[in-house]
């Protein structure tokens, strides 16, 4: 799976960092989602699929690989 | 107040029990999930209570949050929004992109990692009060003594605004949540907390210190009024809010002992126990409230341009579409995607500050009194049903 991230839509709710620490962190500057690791190992997808799910502006799209 | 339309329901404010949505949520939300609801001033609009449309509302930018445009289900509520004009910088009733603009300007500060970083004040304010709580003895009102000044004090220095002033800018967020308060008081409250806090904003730039107040002030992206208004809307935002769930929060660990001993005694079930006591209790028990923008077609309903919705987060977070055993509280269920915080670009901005309140103040208050009760019957803990913002007025405990 590979993670694509909208920093455009994102309104820095935190959401995706307080789900999944090791794939999605926060700009220091504006909140907005930052991609530790946009294609994360099959162990977190699980994991990421749910903080996808969860984002409130639908910043976060998931394509397969 | 106008006579219901024949046919159509009203908004039910009053909850029967005092952990449970009112009642006649339940079979609508059963039966019509999206319903065609009656507003206090004559407008035919809708009520939606199921998860789902809930969700699909909040993060739908064909949904407007104006006060302009929107018809309230209450009724002093709806006076309030024909008078009041919304102050400049308060982004929480505006759309993008003016939303937009303001956010961006504070998300930095209210980041997972920044709220990890206060923790250990937060510890540090939870145990001084506690502390107090000891000296003092019970019974003792806990609103007063812990649920309160904790997040009052937090955002208070977060901001900072002197927490000496606090009974002026409790006393008028009071008024302006109240939902019986006339427009004319709420508009008193709002001019004097208004007033108050441009006299603040205008000494931080004379006097500038390590606070968010002083960063947006020497940013210099934002004009006075701005400051002003988004000061106004993080203050009131931040203690009543954290305030509320610890106290209505703790009440319903009293009446259910066995999840408070897991909440007291278990470190891993804590953030768990949060968000699932955030679904059980949603605290914000009116609206929110959009106004469609265009025809929108909802579940096989059409909202015509202009029609207000009111949306039910107590009725959606009890969906047993998407929770299981949803009338239960259950500490140990992952309850995440509630919509308590809300859902869309308005959700809430401080959210992660909440949840670290929670996190560190709940197990703190049940490990230092593991002996904690109620000091009167439950059933005379007075609740706040007449409050925007639902929970107890007090809570008088002992240990």
């Amino acid at each position: 799976m590979k993670i694509h991230a909208d920093t455009g839509r994102c309104v820095g709710a935190g959401m995706c960092a307080l789900s999944v620490p090791e794939v999605f962190d926060q700009s220091e500057d504006d909140g907005t989602v930052v991609l530790l690791d946009p294609e994360p190992p099959g162990s977190r997808e699980a994991a990421v699929r749910r903080a996808v799910q969860l984002c409130p502006s639908g910043a976060l799209s998931i394509s397969e690989t | 107040m106008r006579e219901a339309m024949p046919g159509l329901v009203t908004y039910p404010i009053v909850r029967e029990r005092p952990f449970d949505p009112p009642d006649e949520l339940r079979p609508l939300r059963a039966e019509a999930p999206i319903c065609r609801m009656a507003y206090p001033d004559g407008h035919e609009g809708w009520l939606v209570t199921g998860y789902a449309a809930v969700r699909a509302v909040l993060a739908d930018p064909r949904f407007s949050t104006r006060p302009e445009l929107l018809h309230s289900p209450i009724p002093q509520r709806m006076a309030q929004f024909k008078m009041l004009p919304v102050p400049p910088g308060f982004f929480l009733r505006m759309d993008p992109p003016a939303h937009t603009r303001y956010r961006r300007l504070l998300t930095g500060q209210f980041t997972v990692r920044r709220m990890r970083q206060l923790e250990p004040r937060i510890e540090e304010i939870t145990n001084g009060r506690l502390d107090a709580m000891e000296r003092a003895g019970g019974p003792i009102d806990l609103v007063q003594s812990f649920s309160l000044p904790i997040p009052s004090l937090v955002i208070c220095e977060l901001l900072g605004v002197p927490y000496d002033d606090r009974v002026r800018f409790q006393r008028d967020s009071a008024v302006m949540l109240n939902l019986e308060s006339t427009p004319d008081q709420v508009m008193s409250a709002m001019t004097d907390l208004l007033t108050y806090l441009r006299d603040l904003v205008r000494r931080k730039r004379v006097e500038p210190a390590d606070d968010l107040l002083s960063g947006l002030v020497s940013g210099g992206e934002l004009t006075e009024e701005e400051i002003t208004g988004m000061a106004l809307l993080l203050l009131i935002a931040g203690h009543e809010t954290t305030a509320n769930m610890l106290a209505l929060g703790t009440f319903a660990l009293l009446r259910n002992p066995a999840q408070l001993a897991a909440v007291r005694d278990d470190p891993a079930v804590v953030e768990d126990a949060v968000e699932e006591l955030l679904r059980y209790l949603t605290i914000i028990h009116i609206g929110p409230v959009r106004t469609a923008l265009e025809d929108v077609e909802l579940d096989g309903h059409l909202i015509r341009a202009g029609e207000s919705v009111t949306l039910s987060l107590p009725a959606a977070n009890r969906d047993p579409e998407r929770f299981a055993d949803a009338e239960d509280l259950d500490v140990t269920r992952s309850a995440h995607g509630h919509l308590t915080f809300g859902h869309g670009i308005h959700q809430c901005l401080g959210q992660q500050l909440a949840r670290t309140e929670m996190r560190v103040a709940y197990p703190a208050l049940l490990r230092r009194f593991p002996g904690l009760r109620l000091a009167v019957p439950a059933e005379e803990v007075p609740m706040r049903s007449n409050m925007s913002i639902y929970g107890v007025h007090r809570l008088p405990v002992t240990w």
